[in-house]
């Protein structure tokens, strides 16, 4: 009975090509596009919202996890085994991150540690672009490159784009794959993709992002049309580098190294 | 017309139930990706293209076969080619219904499809693929049906369909050029990142096209009392090897930029390609393709050989497979690899990845062994 009903769902919605019936799952999932939501008194407001890394204080395994979890796990993030793995915000070796910036003479402490990693909301993002539904895009009000997880047909054009890799696709149903699951926010359905949101569900309830939160100061977030932000204040004093620059995508997350 | 599809040898019927079973098995395996997801396929977190999209990106090609025969019969009159037309129109229709095929089984949420429609989305080359292939599908129907249905009458093709023929050859164009920009325009991605992604899309093309239907045509000369005629067999083959020397031409282009500039990004994918490094499958498909190339252009190049009608099909054969190694499976794994962490990961297509383009090429050649039984009775018919 079980095959049967979904053979059905399959074979009547595909033929018809139209939208699945709203099963409950996939209705929770629902992020609106912002042209009807109202934000609320207390949401943190920003025109460009950025994030500084420093590296400095991140060295250890133990410095990333309590980040990495922190996200992870207020966003239902399924744990599944490389390389069909879905992540917001990982860490990878230095020539991984920075490539091209590689330099086999650097210290050891720069050279060969982790760097973090996470969608680096580009000011001028190729995932927008080249998305065919506008699933995937850049808020007018504050920047944030976002995802209407029921609009996204799956087409991973957006992943083929992003110089980053910092998008990933459910291969399969995460459910199972959710150690414990948050309430508060909305789980995926095969099929679509996903990535870091910089925390838009948090913002809106004036709370900084999780990551950033679990940091202890390591990750700073701000606004950067704002002169007087943290995010500005670092920026003027210390040196810090992009990914990729040279893409003109503009990343919204520095690194200090 | 369509009812002359209906009557047909055991032979027929017999080829229309193979490739139905072939649909029904790469449905049944459809069926099971719909159900547990794309991990059911080899593609991964670092290679989310493979298999599917490159059939699309390698039938866009032979969708184009067409134009090089409509060209020179509308353009320059070209007389020659009078019967291979419908063949090459009709061939077209089979090529855009396995590349739009590819396309929906590729998806996550197929579902969801008319999403493209719903929001259109000028930016996404994507939106554009779709808008210029259903395009080119409906403009092949068109003009291929009426212009058969007018010489089944005894009369000529009515007035309006010249300018659609006319639209057809820019729109020809137009289906290569969108999906090499699908892949071109890309930040990133090194080995599509060049301004003649397009121009190579189009030689291979109309290399590799004009070879299938050539093939074909040969085929049903031995299968049927079809003859398509000597001097349009010698004027196909002509093009074939013009258009395979630029492709390759092309190609080694590529390679020097690459090896010559000694840009890291530029030399690594083709490094990957050739087996220098991170060495597996693709690298061994790649030198049979450099091989069959060679051969192929050995064989086409003196007019010899060329005309030589028990040398030729081999030539074109060589020349098939070679070109589907290079811009199916070369472009697209070659493409992701290294990824965007200059790392590797590895790809290879599954079962069930190939079940299902099996169906997809089944459907594609259903259509087109429907609509050639019909081309030929008419000109049965009427000749
Ligand atoms: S990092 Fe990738 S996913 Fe994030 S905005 Fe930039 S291009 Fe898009
Ligand atoms: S996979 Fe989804 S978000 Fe990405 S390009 Fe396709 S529709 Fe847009
Ligand atoms: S900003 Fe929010 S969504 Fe993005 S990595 Fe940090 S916690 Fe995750």
């Amino acid at each position: 009975m079980e095959t049967r009903r979904k053979f059905l769902k399959y074979a009547g919605v595909s033929l018809l090509g139209l939208a699945a019936a709203p099963v409950s799952r996939a209705a929770a999932s629902y992020i609106p596009h912002e042209s009807h939501t109202k934000s609320r008194a207390e949401a943190l407001t920003g025109s460009r919202w950025a994030m500084v890394i420093d590296t400095r204080k991140l060295t250890r395994e133990s410095d990333f996890k309590p980040l990495i979890e922190a996200c992870h796990s207020v966003h239902n993030v399924p744990d599944i085994e490389p390389p069909l793995d879905i992540k917001w915000i990982w860490t990878d070796k230095k020539e991984h991150v920075f490539p091209g910036k590689h330099n086999e003479f650097q210290a050891e402490k720069i050279e060969h540690k982790p760097y973090l990693l996470l969608c680096n909301h580009c000011h001028n993002p190729p995932c927008v672009r080249v998305c065919p539904t506008q699933a995937t895009f850049k808020r007018e009000s504050d920047g944030i490159v976002v995802m209407d997880m029921h609009r996204c047909i799956g087409c991973r054009y957006c992943m083929a784009a992003c110089p980053y890799g910092a998008r990933s696709f459910n291969f399969m149903d995460p459910s199972p794959h959710i150690k414990e699951l948050n309430r508060e926010y909305p789980e995926r359905m095969r099929g679509v993709v996903e990535k870091c949101n910089f925390c838009v569900e948090r913002l809106a309830e004036g709370k900084m992002p999780a990551c950033v939160e679990a940091s202890d100061g390591a990750l700073i977030f701000g606004d950067l049309d704002d002169p007087y932000s943290e995010v500005r204040k670092v920026l003027r004093k210390e040196y810090t580098i992009r990914r990729k620059p040279g893409l003109g995508t503009e990343p919204n997350v520095y690194y200090i190294i | 017309m369509l009812e002359t599809a209906l009557k047909g040898s055991p032979r027929y019927w017999g080829w229309l139930v193979l490739l139905l079973i072939i649909m029904g098995i790469g449905g049944a395996a459809w069926y099971v990706q719909l159900d547990q997801g794309l991990q059911v396929t080899g593609l991964n977190r670092d290679v989310s293209w493979g298999f599917y999209i490159a059939q699309l990106t390698y039938m866009v090609g032979v969708a184009a076969a067409a134009v090089m025969l409509v060209l020179p019969y509308y353009f320059h009159h070209y007389k020659a080619f009078k019967k291979m037309i419908i063949l090459a129109e009709f061939q077209a229709i089979g090529a855009i219904i396995i590349c739009i095929g590819s396309i929906v089984v590729d998806l996550g949420q197929p579902q969801r499809m008319l999403n493209v429609l719903l929001y259109p989305t000028p930016n996404s080359v994507l939106f554009w693929d779709m808008v210029v292939l259903n395009g080119y599908l409906f403009l092949n129907l068109i003009i291929g049906w009426v212009t058969l249905q007018s010489q089944r009458n005894n009369m000529l093709p009515p007035k309006w369909v010249k300018p659609l023929i006319y639209l057809s050859i820019v729109w020809a164009v137009s289906i290569h050029t969108v999906t090499a920009f699908l892949y071109a325009g890309l930040p990133g991605r090194h080995l599509w990142l060049t301004a003649i992604m397009a121009p190579r899309f189009l030689a291979s093309a109309f290399c590799a096209g004009p070879a299938i239907l050539l093939l074909v045509a040969f085929i049903l000369e031995k299968l049927t009392d079809f003859r398509v005629g000597e001097e349009a067999k010698k004027a196909v083959a002509k093009i074939v090897t013009y258009a395979m020397c630029i492709n390759v031409f092309f190609f080694l282009c590529e390679i020097f930029t690459g090896f010559y500039s000694q840009i890291p990004g530029h030399m690594h994918p083709m490094m990957f390609l050739f087996g220098f490094e991170h060495g597996n499958y693709v690298a061994v498909l790649m030198w049979i393709a450099t091989f069959l190339a060679f051969l192929s252009l050995a064989l086409l190049i003196p007019p010899k050989l060329r005309e030589n009608h028990k040398i030729l099909p081999w030539a074109l054969a060589a020349l098939v497979v070679a070109t589907y190694i290079d811009k199916g499976i070369g472009l697209l794994v070659g493409g992701f690899t290294p990824n965007v962490f200059e790392g590797f990961t590895f790809y290879a297509p599954t079962m069930p990845e190939i079940l299902i383009t099996a169906a997809v090429y089944a459907s594609g050649i259903f259509a087109i062994t429907i609509l050639y039984k019909v081309a030929l009775t008419v000109q049965k018919e009427t000749s």
